[in-house]
């Protein structure tokens, strides 16, 4: 597909959508769908044609719209109508207040309100909006346009002057400087090389990745086909874990659409580029996200990490140089080259550009997938986004980055945003899980949690953090039960002081984190269940004495 | 100068420790003259005395009368010194905590019993469902590894004990020894 | 292989090193004891045991000796307070994980783990120990794999691997629950890869895979054999 025949596949797709007055979205999401979206859609659609309305109105699947919390979704184009929980049941009302040109009052959900208007979508500007598996939807809405830009306007260093001018940093957690990796690639002369998409996701609440994948398959393919135009790659693999299955499903669609349209494999659009994309299941290692142990799997090998370096830009899969980037990062590619990396430099703050998508999940209000400029604050997000805490509670903490990440309490709500900041306070970026608590919450058993999950996931490789995930895990079990001594606290901190300086991966190095923040902010907690008392009163601590 | 006061104790062991003691010799008598044996199986006294200096604990801590004995000599101990592999490992009376004390009492008294099968109930201290080195259940001062630490090794401790000095077990003894 | 030569300092001495050798190789050449277990000279390093951390200046963090390259006026610490009670905590760790009752071991008084313990002063173990119920496969003919005393170095897996060619050995399972493995899981008397070739049996640093017959304190390992290999092997090329 050359540069013309894209812009005619977009105007004839828009041209098309236009020929009806109306489009009724239903989330097709993994959340909606659990909520029972599949059905509405179905009703909806069979309701439009028994009153011979299909060519007023069609019903479209789209990806996320981010209020998981109020599912299934239901927008109303062009009026943009918003209708939550929306059963089958609902269709007839539905498609009456289509020809009326009334909301649904009953199912209306605010499109005015906080959680709508503090959001800024980059990454998910086509959630939503478009049918993850039509390319032509993609198309239309101005995808593929920046890889037709790269390819026929622009050298692979001015792609990495972009994404260097832009600030863009590793959406995955560590926040590595995007363009920095790119030249590094770039600059191997390896006659081999790899692109390679993490979408590994593994936190426990989290799900930003999935998201992207089922709402905008393709633009992680741009994204992806930019960077190896970039770097100087042929083959490219996107390893997602295999309990993604409708993520796996649209992207394997998408890269069958790309394929036959010319967007991705020999000679892409005309040009001399090629670039092959597969997709690999993980079998449900989270360790898996670690770089170095991804790679081992691909290639087919137990997924356990090696020290680095060598780094994968050097020595990569099978020994080549490769390029890894996370889903969300390749995602804001398509939008760096639209606009320019001076464009996106703008959003954020000074070390933290554009946008970041998370996850919120826990005792808000709302809960979902939202997307939001760096800088903005925790309290902004909980608060006004997320709409407080629910049921009369009071706020506990807020726990950033997952089973590497760590609690935040209230005296800290004003931190904003950005990698540096919440590295500060003991937590971290992380991959974008948000997960706010409520004062009914016992910080102990929260470690706990977590030190269970990062036992259990520990791949057994290297001493410290196979042996000293179980010693954490099994001591904040007995301080939980009540059954720890003295000795405990202290124990916890030497054991997470060893295991954050001398274990081999970034899984061993964050897995105290949990322990040390809430030790940090919440050492009050952990007294008292030496004392033989939960704070929050959920614990078992008291049934024993 | 008062003789330093020393007792010795024997909880969940063989007994080994002790020989590796009295394997000391001819050295016991020129120690006779500067300690004290207040406490020992090798002597006949019923009752732990107050305020000893330096006790010797053998063995690990496998039943409830073991910690009673252990936290009744830490209270009367100046310096508690885990002696060998069992005190300060757990060793083999450890051996059992895998598999709990049940399955231990079943297959000595049930299942290879020709006469009298039956774990006996009356009269003998409970087992603990762990076994546990002394340290687990008190503060111990100084750790004597070794199955059993030499008699060379008994020596130099209670040398440095009596100089005053808290020994350094570097390079002397290990685990297992 | 041409490479360069380059200089650094190891605890504060001068010394000179190919640039594809690793610190921890430049430092035995010298006679700078690093401890380590799962390192072994002729196999692949994999950097797991973390006892041979080293501080490098300028790094920010601890660099395992085994798998990094000198550098060109590298200053390298292989001793101090710090990488002490580490090295310590982790040999606690060890101890603490599985069932090693030293006294009734095969490889009692051969031990690279009982011996390092030793070096390094560990007189007791303050981690809680975790007493594991694991089973001891006596099913082949002349070898017996006690996971008890296993410390996943997984030197046996890569001299299967790398040396004798035949791959008996791998791991199984994540995090504490990981174990050495024959085949697919089978014991290792039913093992249709297995030559029999003991190489594992030989490196294996403690008690954890020994020849069966040993009575406690027997089973010293041979392990000479190790480089005459790889220097065969590499000259046959």
């Amino acid at each position: 597909m050359t540069l013309e025949e894209l812009q005619r596949t977009a105007q004839e797709e828009r041209a098309s959508q236009s020929k009806v007055a109306c489009h009724l979205h239903v989330c097709t999401a993994a959340s909606c769908l659990s909520a029972g979206s599949a059905q509405v859609k179905q009703a909806l659609e069979q309701e439009l044609a028994e009153r011979g309305m299909r060519s007023f109105c069609r019903v479209k699947g789209v990806g996320c719209m981010g209020l998981c919390s109020a599912g299934p979704l239901v927008a109303a184009h062009p009026e943009g109508f918003l209708y939550g929980r929306v059963t089958p049941e609902d269709a007839p009302d539905i498609t009456r207040s289509l020809v009326e040109g009334r909301p649904v009052r009953r199912l209306s959900v605010p499109t005015d309100q906080p959680f709508f208007r503090r959001q800024l979508k980059l990454v998910l500007e086509n959630a939503g909006l478009v049918d993850p598996e039509r390319l032509e939807e993609y198309i239309a809405a101005g995808g593929y346009a920046s890889l037709l830009k790269a390819l026929t306007e622009m050298t692979p260093q001015d792609v990495i002057r972009e994404v260097t001018i832009s600030g863009l940093r590793g959406r995955g957690g560590a926040g590595y400087p995007t363009g920095l990796k790119w030249s590094t690639v770039a600059k191997s002369t390896d006659a081999e090389k790899y692109v390679v998409c993490n979408a590994d996701e593994g936190d426990p609440g989290a799900f930003m990745d999935r998201a992207v994948l089922e709402s905008d398959p393709h633009r992680v393919l741009e994204g992806m086909t930019i960077a190896a135009y970039a770097v100087g790659a042929r083959h490219g693999f996107i390893y997602v874990r295999a309990e993604y299955p409708l993520a796996v499903a649209r992207l394997r669609t998408a890269i069958r659409q790309a394929e036959r349209a010319g967007l991705l494999g020999n000679r892409i659009a005309g040009t001399p580029f090629s670039f092959h994309i597969e997709v690999r299941l993980g079998a449900g290692a989270f360790v898996c996200g670690e770089e170095t142990a991804l790679m081992a799997s691909i290639e087919g090998r137990r997924g356990t990490p090696r020290p680095r370096p060598p780094y994968p830009a050097e020595y990569g899969l099978w020994g080549h140089s490769t390029l890894i980037n996370n889903v969300e990062t390749f995602a804001n590619i398509p939008v760096i080259v639209r606009e320019g990396g001076q464009w996106f430099a703008r959003i954020g703050t000074a070390t933290s550009k554009g946008t970041k998508v998370f996850a919120l999940a826990g005792r808000v209000v709302n809960t979902g997938l939202i997307e939001v400029p760096m800088g903005i604050s925790l309290r902004e997000i909980i608060y006004e986004i997320g709409g407080g805490i629910p049921d009369g509670r009071r706020f506990k903490a807020v726990q950033t980055g997952g089973p590497s990440g760590g609690c935040i309490p209230e005296e800290h709500l004003d931190t904003p945003v950005d990698y540096e900041s919440l590295a500060a306070l003991g937590s971290m970026m992380g991959s974008g899980g948000l997960i706010v608590m409520d004062d009914a919450t016992c910080m102990v058993d929260l470690a706990r949690f977590f030190l269970e999950f990062s036992k259990g996931e520990s791949c057994g490789k290297c001493v410290p953090c196979r042996v000293g995930t179980a010693h954490l895990y099994e001591l904040l079990d007995r301080l939980v039960k009540g059954e720890a001594d003295g000795e405990s606290l202290r124990m916890l901190e030497e054991l997470s002081d060893l295991l954050r300086h001398t274990s081999l991966c970034g899984l061993g190095q964050s897995a105290p984190n949990p322990v040390l923040s809430t030790l940090r902010y919440f050492r009050e907690e952990y007294e008292a269940h030496l004392a033989g008392r939960c704070l929050a009163g959920t614990c078992r601590v008291g049934a024993n004495r | 100068m008062s003789r330093m006061r020393l007792a010795t104790i024997w909880l969940d062991g063989c007994s080994g420790c002790h020989m590796s003691f009295l394997d000391m010799d001819e050295r016991l008598i020129e120690l006779a003259g500067q300690l004290e044996l207040v406490y020992s199986p090798l002597v006949d006294l019923k009752e732990f005395p107050e305020q000893v200096d330096v006790t010797l604990v053998e063995g690990a801590v496998g039943t409830s009368e073991d910690e009673e004995k252990l936290r009744h000599i830490r209270a009367r101990t100046r310096i508690l010194v885990a002696l060998g592999d069992c005190a300060v490992t757990a060793n083999v009376p450890a051996m059992r905590n895998p598999f709990g004390p049940q399955a231990c009492l079943a297959r000595a008294y049930q299942e290879n019993a020709t006469r009298n099968p039956g774990a006996p109930q009356d009269e003998v201290p409970r087992l603990q469902t762990r076994v546990r080195p002394l340290h687990e259940v008190v503060p111990v001062d100084v750790f004597v590894p070794g199955c059993p630490p030499s008699a060379d090794v008994i020596f130099y401790v209670l040398q440095e004990l009596l100089a005053g000095r808290v020994p350094d077990l570097a390079g002397r003894s290990r685990f297992g020894a | 292989m041409n490479a360069g030569i380059k200089t650094l300092r190891i605890d504060g001495r001068d010394v000179s090193a190919r640039a594809d050798q690793t610190i921890l190789q430049v430092a035995r050449e010298n006679d700078i004891f690093i401890p380590s277990l799962c390192y072994l000279e002729g196999l692949s390093p994999v950097g797991a045991c973390r006892l041979c951390l080293v501080e490098v200046k300028g790094a920010s963090r601890l660099l395992p000796a085994c798998v990094t390259r000198v550098e060109e006026g590298m200053e390298v610490t292989t001793r101090s307070e710090r990488l002490d009670a580490y090295r310590r905590m982790i040999l606690e760790l060890l101890f603490s994980e599985r069932n090693h009752i030293c006294s009734v071991c095969v490889s009692n008084g051969h031990c690279e783990l009982q011996s390092l313990a030793e070096r390094l002063n560990l007189t007791h173990v303050h981690f809680p120990y975790r007493y594991p119920r694991l089973p001891v496969d006596a099913s082949h003919p002349r070898f017996v794999a006690d996971h008890n005393r296993c410390i996943l170095c997984t030197r046996c897996v890569r001299v299967c691997d790398e040396i004798e060619g035949a791959h008996t050995w791998d791991v199984m399972g994540r995090g504490i629950e990981a174990r050495v493995i024959t085949d697919l899981n089978q014991p290792w008397g039913e093992s249709e890869s297995c030559t029999s070739c003991g190489k594992c049996v030989h490196v294996c640093p403690t008690g954890a895979l020994s020849e069966k017959g040993r009575s406690v304190a027997e089973m010293a390992k041979r392990r000479q054999f190790l480089p005459y290999l790889t220097m065969m092997r590499t000259q046959a090329r």
